[in-house]
């Protein structure tokens, strides 16, 4: 360095200050003495108070570091100034601390405190940079503070903090492993961002941490193929070729069929169009052959988000970066039909003008391309002629690619091409040039011969490599047709006169021997020469040597014998054992003894045998199997870290997976459950925009609304069902708990044995009630006439139990009740429905049973699986509550015309469509009541009725598919649902705190439904009592990623308090907090499973201005909720 | 992605390393120096080199190698690419992409390649930010910096980055608002000896320099964009509106930049506007070689043709060339066998030629490659493909 000679002068006076604590070990010698002053003098720099000094010294130690000088002895004082105030001295701390933090660990832990301290910054670019060289610094022990530091940066409000977080990522995996659950969590979330900053950085980290999860990209799949175009270039190539791998598993082979049709026209496929919707409706398979776009004639469509990635990428064809254009060639070249694969060509052909390196890598991937699709770049073969200025690299993949491009009608062309090359004076390239020859003529028998009298020529050249290349093409050649060529084969015997190439001379020879029948006057006099010249010769000449004289002796043993057999007593001799080997074997096979095996008769077969003729071909066959233009495909072996490409899939799989709500991502975040037959109507609606904008599915719900006459009257006619269901409902309810209440009155034997009988008799009710599935009037006359027998046992079974009972009055009394609640204004409901909480105590408390609250709810109206009957309690009050209540849920349905705003807390959704239940249709709401049996669980009420005409058995749940982690309490069998009639049942399910749907089936006797429960995230919460202090306090500790603030402005109708507290308790299953300002309203509530904290502040402004702000533990059920409450608020 | 980055010169030395991750020794680069030595030229280095466990990709540009060192699969022209964008930002930086300037200024080096990539992953490439993050030095301000001990690091972070234009900084003024496109094109020509062209192609550029004031909308429009066979552009330029119109519509970065790169297909015919006569013979038995060779203009529209390079290789056997060129100066390299020629500016009333004999090697036989002449050359204002342009719009 150029300063160098300012140490020197400096040297005497600083190596008196010297810090004798950093000696360095003496026996290092005088040579580094000068070093060590030299770093003395630097760390008194560093020490000293003016940044012009501090910057001198590190831009010195640097330049040390650059120029790969060891300064790790000058780490205590350099990482004082990390927090140095000038950027440029703090810039440079920042590169030694990367650079030697990994050495010196304990002493780059002073920094951190700087760091974090950085993180907390206001501005995002110091928040950014302290990320990226906390992230930088390889020392184990910080990984739980980088861990914490990259999931809060996960959520900064800045894009570019957010990108440097993603960049953290992949080294925080390479530190340490065992953090990629909590990595892919962190990744999962960037992922779903929205901005083209963070996207390339993200897939980087991606495809370091965990490539394999290839579920997490589903959701974002449409978002990343929209914003490709605008995300920078390096992120492109990434996107570009995971997305090439993501579509291999999920879309199906677009060229499929040009192998099993012989007319290959275009994309469509008429095999595969029934396998790719083999699980979605009629329906939609019907609309997707009507949309237009791909598919004229056939069914099947290529999946539109397949269209969507080859449309979005050509554009970056025109790339100015070659690794984009090679990233969208590579991705046309995988996964586009065979038609479109064509507009890369021209692309690549342009990246052929740029640095060499570039052209080398180009044609690499060419050569493995023109091999498939040769057409692909038939146009452009003046764009491969040589240029004498191109390295001879270059030269040798052009010649690969024109050879491979060469067919029946350019050949002549490229052998013209070829002649001019063999002048060149680079001899390999020369050499590279005959073997290419070689292959043409392989390739195309019409020149065959015409190339083979070119390469006779060329044995006449000056050149002996050029003679030798030539001599081995041409036995190559010969083995092809060698009878026609018996003068070309004298011709080259006499070479073995001048070539001394040995492999030239061992092919001349291999020559002769094979072909000595054709020359049979020439071959044993060059045995002759040879064996003169033997002891000269190299290995691969002696073996030939010996090869030829075994098969003259075989065809002409007169004139040979003894040649031979000097040749082999020549050859036992010899220093290389493979040659005294192969020379006794010979010797046992051809020269006859008295011992001589069976084989020596075959002898004269085993050498003369027909040889078939070598196959010339490209070493570029077969690399395709490798993703193109990746690393592993350039070096035709797997690197480390390569993902295979994967082979299409057989059949494809859902679509459905990277449907993304638009309009609220919220729920269809998990959504997967379109595939289903049925799937609950809002999830439809809800996804009806993507809908819409895939063009193959059709909206139907929404349609139907507006128009269908089917669906309409249906939908009439299920509200007068539920109308009638629901008093026959509560009869049953009050009749049920009556008898219940019998139970507990006397505990006497006899009424035990009464009970046993109820039992059987609620049996036989609830056969009653079981929807009817099959509508079919194949019913036989028998089963009709037990239902009517039924029935009337049914009847006298319920006046006897009324009979019994003495309460009547009091079920009376709740059904009153149960009407009035239908009647009365929606305000009333709410409050009810808010109320049902805090009575419940005092009802515990006069039962005076040991029952918790949540056995209040074990009536067997909701039938919870586990044996409801045994379950003793329940006095009369709880009883009216729980009818109250029930009568509450159901009004909903009944009034649901009228009702326009779900003022209820209770909103049904629909499991089961009449039309696709065939005639039995299911309804669900969330009762939002614990659920006895596991608090964990969110209780599902559901109702069956049966619209059928015939009866329906063996109502029951089966073959039930969760999310890990989700349970499922099923509801006891309904084993008779009468037509017309109606049952309810309650079942518990543990979402574990997420939207993922429940799948399952509903079964009965004859028929099995798929159906699904997704539950709005407002439903996995239950109410929680908290004072105002303790919901600040609680607040308090939310804050920062686990708290989420909107604002809104309030719809003119709900801007009073009393509407904004009826909204939000309508959209999530929360409490209200008593809160002293009237601008503020306030909820709590905890999450059912694990029972996180939820709060809820809508602080109103003026003119309907207000602020919504949710703090939860869970992020993601905080942003969902924000989501939910916000549509509810602003609706 | 790339693990680290070595410079090596062209007699062999690493005078630059840098790691982005843990370091690797730099006796990896012991792989490449192995691959050198077998090339016969330096050009004839295979850009990627495995090694036990790395990956080695490097170029070769301005007698520099740049050695990445790699160690898992990554796109090899990912990284191909990088390393020829850090060496244009080098040369933008410091005029010169030398290894003096690179010592010199090492410290600016280290901290754009500090900039460029994060954890061997790009981060800021666009040479709109990376100046903005990092001031190149000028001699006024190296001046500034040792008197005031400033520094080159720039105060402000880039905006840039964060805008929706990522290549354009905010806040740009100039007192003088202009825009300059340079059109430049190379016609790429392979002719046989008897004068007829095997294959031409036209390559051209739209450079630009850009001088600006605010967020400027440009518009450009061609007479005849069809000619344009094949284009890629920088990133400003939209798409959509080319594929649509034919129109380039783009907000410019500030300063220089390449707007387009383009291609003229060798489908249309091309008139080369040089023609050259040459007559190079050997005799069989002698010493002697006769080498005659005069150029001419043919097509040129009046404009002057300029700056003219004739260079051959010419066969082993030869050992001296006793020339006698009509205009400019000649060189021969015994030991390369090269020939070249500075022609200058040729005039078409007396047309430069270059005519004398070579020596061979006494008893040798003929040498029978056919030297192969390169022709560089350059006329100004005149583009060969045709194109022009019609209008520019703000």
């Amino acid at each position: 360095m150029s300063a160098s000679s300012a140490f020197n002068d400096e040297k005497g006076g600083s190596s008196s200050v010297g810090e004798p604590e950093y000696g360095h070990d003496p026996a290092s010698g005088g040579i580094f003495s000068s070093d060590y002053k030299r770093h003395d003098d630097l760390k008194e720099m560093l020490d000293s108070n003016k940044d012009s000094l501090k910057l001198e010294a590190m831009k010195r130690i640097v330049a040390m570091i650059a120029r790969g000088k060891n300064a790790s002895d000058l780490f205590p004082a350099v990482v004082k100034n990390v927090a140095c105030k000038n950027i440029e001295v703090k810039k440079l701390v920042y590169v030694y601390l990367v650079r030697y933090a990994e050495e010196q660990q304990d002493l780059a832990l002073l920094s951190i405190s700087t760091f974090q301290r950085g993180l907390k910054d206001p501005n995002q670019l110091i928040r950014a940079s302290a990320l990226r060289v906390l992230s930088s610094i390889r020392v184990t022990i910080i990984v739980p503070i980088m861990m914490l530091a990259i999931k809060e940066a996960a959520s900064d409000m800045s894009p570019y903090v957010r990108k440097t977080a993603a960049h953290a990522i992949p080294k925080l995996y390479s530190l340490d492993p065992e953090q990629k659950d909590q990595l892919i969590e962190v990744i999962e979330k960037l992922l779903a961002d929205k901005t083209t900053l963070v996207a390339g950085s993200v897939v980087m980290a991606f495809e370091e941490v965990c490539p394999e999860r290839i579920d997490l990209i589903h959701k974002n799949y449409r978002k990343l193929c929209n914003l490709l175009i605008d995300v920078e270039e390096w992120g492109q190539v990434v996107i570009i070729n995971m997305l090439t791998r993501y579509a291999r598993t999920q879309f199906l082979n677009p060229n499929m069929n040009e192998s099993l049709l012989e007319e290959g026209s275009g994309g469509d496929r008429t095999f595969y169009g029934s396998d790719e919707d083999e699980d979605e409706d009629e329906e939609e398979k019907e609309k997707k052959a009507e949309t237009p776009a791909m598919a004229k004639r056939k069914p099947y469509v290529m999946d539109p988000d397949h269209r969507l990635l080859l449309r979005n990428t050509k554009p970056l064809l025109q790339s100015r970066n070659a690794a984009v254009v090679m990233a969208v060639a590579q991705l046309y070249f995988h996964l586009a039909p065979k038609a479109e694969v064509g507009v890369i060509a021209k692309a690549l052909v342009r990246l052929l003008r740029s640095h060499s390196e570039v052209q080398y890598v180009v044609l690499q991937n060419v050569a493995t391309m023109t091999i498939k699709r040769r057409g692909m770049f038939e146009p452009y073969l003046k764009s491969f002629y040589i240029r004498s200025t191109d390295p001879t690299q270059i030269k040798v993949l052009k010649l690969e690619v024109l050879t491979n491009l060469a067919n029946e009608t350019n050949i002549s062309t490229i052998l013209r091409e070829f002649q001019t090359y063999i002048k060149s004076m680079d001899k390999d390239f020369v050499a590279a040039t005959i073997q290419a020859i070689g292959r043409c003529a392989t390739n195309i028998g019409e020149v065959r011969d015409t190339c083979l009298n070119g390469l006779v020529q060329l044995l006449s050249n000056r050149d002996e490599l050029v003679v030798a290349e030539s001599v081995v093409v041409i036995k190559k050649l010969l083995q092809m047709q060698p009878e026609k060529h018996s003068d070309i084969i004298k011709h080259m015997a006499k070479l073995t006169d001048n070539i001394q190439v040995p492999m030239a001379r061992a092919s001349i020879l291999w020559l002769i021997g094979e072909y000595c029948e054709h020359v049979p006057k020439i071959a044993p006099d060059v045995l002759r020469k040879m064996a003169k010249s033997f002891t000269n010769e190299e290995d691969i000449v002696k073996l030939q040597i010996i090869n030829l004289a075994a098969k003259l002796y075989l065809t002409n043993s007169k004139q040979t014998k003894l040649l031979t057999q000097y040749v082999l007593n020549l050859a036992k001799y010899d220093q290389n054992y493979d040659i005294r080997d192969r020379a006794r074997f010979i010797r046992q096979l051809i020269v006859p003894t008295e011992k001589s095996g069976a084989l020596s008769k075959y002898a004269k077969k085993l050498f003369l045998a027909l040889k078939p003729a070598p196959v010339l071909e490209s070493p570029f066959k077969d690399r395709d199997h490798f993703q193109l233009g990746s690393l592993s495909h350039l070096l035709n072996a797997k690197a480390g870290g390569y993902q295979e490409l994967p082979d299409w899939p057989e059949a494809a799989p859902d679509p459905s997976v990277r449907n993304v709500e638009v309009k609220d991502s919220v729920f269809t975040l998990l959504e997967r459950v379109t595939t289903l037959t049925s799937v609950p109507e809002w999830t439809k609606c809800s996804s009806r925009e993507k809908r819409k904008e895939k063009k193959v599915e059709k909206p139907f719900y929404s349609d139907s609304e507006g128009e269908s006459g089917p669906t309409e009257s249906a939908d009439s006619e299920s509200d007068s069902a539920s109308g009638s269901e629901s008093g026959s409902g509560s009869e049953e309810s009050a009749s049920r708990s009556e008898s219940e209440e019998s139970e507990d009155g006397s505990e006497s034997e006899e009424e035990e044995e009464e009970e046993e009988e109820e039992k059987e008799k609620k049996k036989k009710k609830k056969e009653l009630k079981k929807p009817v599935q099959e509508s079919e009037s194949e019913q036989s006359s028998e089963e009709e006439e037990r239902k009517h027998q039924r029935k009337t046992k049914q009847r006298k079974s319920d006046s006897e139990s009324e009979s019994d009972e003495d309460e009547e009055s009091e079920s009376e009394s709740s059904q009153s009740e149960s009407e009035e609640s239908e009647s009365e204004a929606e305000v009333k409901k709410k409050k009810k429905a808010a109320e049902s909480k805090p009575p419940s105590k005092p009802v515990k408390k006069e039962s005076k049973k040991e029952k918790k609250e949540m056995s209040l709810l074990d009536l067997d109206d909701f039938e919870p699986a586990p044996s409801p009957q045994v379950t003793p309690v329940n006095t009369f009050l709880s009883n009216s509550l729980v009818t109250d209540l029930e009568g509450l849920s159901l009004s909903d349905t009944v009034l649901s015309p009228a009702t326009i705003a779900p003022s209820s807390a209770l909103k049904n959704y629909e499991l089961l469509h009449r039309i696709t239940g065939e005639g039995l249709s299911v309804e669900y709401c969330f009762s939002r009541q614990p659920f006895s049996p596991d608090a964990n669980m969110v209780a599902v009420q559901m109702q069956f009725t049966n619209n059928a005409t015939a009866d329906t058995k063996n109502l029951h749940i089966e073959d039930v598919k969760l999310q890990s982690g989700m349970r499922v309490k099923e509801f006891s069998e309904i084993e008779l649902l009468p037509a017309g009639e109606t049952a309810t049942a309650v079942m518990g399910i543990d979402f574990c705190d997420s939207t993922q749907a429940a799948n399952f089936q509903l079964c009965t006797h004859t028929r099995k439904f798929f159906v699904s429960i997704q539950p709005p995230v407002g439903e996995l919460m239950r109410p929680v009592f908290l004072t105002e202090n303790e919901f600040k306090k609680e607040q308090g500790q939310l804050m920062g990623m686990n708290e989420i603030t909107e604002k809104l402005t309030l719809d003119m109708k709900c801007r009073n308090e009393h509407t904004i507290v009826q909204r939000v308790t309508t959209a999530a299953n929360l409490s209200r907090v008593p809160c002293g300002s009237d601008k503020e309203c306030r909820f709590a509530g905890r999450t059912v499973s694990s029972s996180s904290l939820v709060l809820v502040t809508v602080a109103t402004k003026e003119e309907g201005a207000a602020q919504l702000t949710v703090n939860c533990e869970k992020m993601v059920i905080g942003t969902m909720l924000v989501k939910d409450i916000l549509l509810a608020l602003t609706q | 992605m790339i693990h680290s980055l070595f410079l090596v010169n062209a007699s062999g030395d690493i005078f630059l390393e840098k790691h982005w991750k843990s370091v690797v020794s730099r006796s990896v680069c012991d792989y490449f120096f192995e691959a050198q030595e077998r090339a016969t030229e330096p050009e004839n280095v295979p850009p990627v080199i495995p090694t036990p466990h790395h990956y080695l990709i490097s170029v070769l540009r301005h007698r520099i190698y740049f050695v990445a060192v790699i160690q898992s699969e990554v796109p090899p022209l990912f990284v191909i690419e990088f390393l020829h964008r850090v060496v244009d930002t080098f040369q933008d930086y410091f005029g010169v992409c030398t290894e003096a300037a690179i010592k010199d200024n090492v410290v600016v080096v280290y901290e754009l390649l500090e900039e460029m990539l994060d954890n061997g992953f790009p981060l800021a490439t666009e040479s709109n930010i990376l100046k903005e993050l990092i001031k190149p030095p000028t001699i006024l301000r190296t001046m500034v910096n040792t008197i005031t001990g400033s520094t080159n690091v720039g105060e402000q972070l880039p905006t840039g980055q964060l805008s929706v234009v990522p290549w354009r900084r905010t806040g740009v003024k100039y007192t003088n608002n202009e825009a300059y496109f340079d059109v430049v094109e190379e016609i790429d020509a392979i002719i046989d000896k008897s004068g007829s062209t095997i294959t031409a192609e036209i390559q051209g550029v739209i450079d630009a320099c850009v001088k600006l004031t605010g967020m400027p909308d440009l518009t450009l429009s061609f007479m005849n964009p069809r000619l344009l066979d094949d284009v890629s552009f920088h990133p400003c330029v939209r798409f959509k509106r080319w594929e649509a119109e034919r129109i380039l519509s783009f907000i410019p970065p500030d300063g220089n930049f390449r707007l387009l790169s383009y291609h003229v297909s060798s489908q249309n015919l091309v008139a080369i506007p040089v023609y050259v006569k040459h007559n190079i013979t050997f005799r069989e038995g002698s010493s002697q070689g006769r080498f005659d060779l005069t150029l001419g203009p043919k097509q040129t529209m009046g404009k002057a043709v300029e700056s003219v390079l004739v260079s051959s290789q010419l066969p082993r056997g030869v050992l001296n060339a006793n020339l006698n060129p009509s205009q400019g100066t000649y060189t021969f390299d015994p030991v390369t066998k090269m020939l070249s020629w500075d022609v200058g500016k040729i005039n078409p009333q007396k047309l430069p030629s270059l005519k004398g004999t070579m020596s061979l090697q006494a008893g040798a036989s003929k040498p029978d490659e056919n030297p192969s002449i390169n022709i560089q050359f350059k006329i100004q204002q005149m583009a060969i493909s045709g194109c022009t342009q019609a209008g520019q719009t703000l």
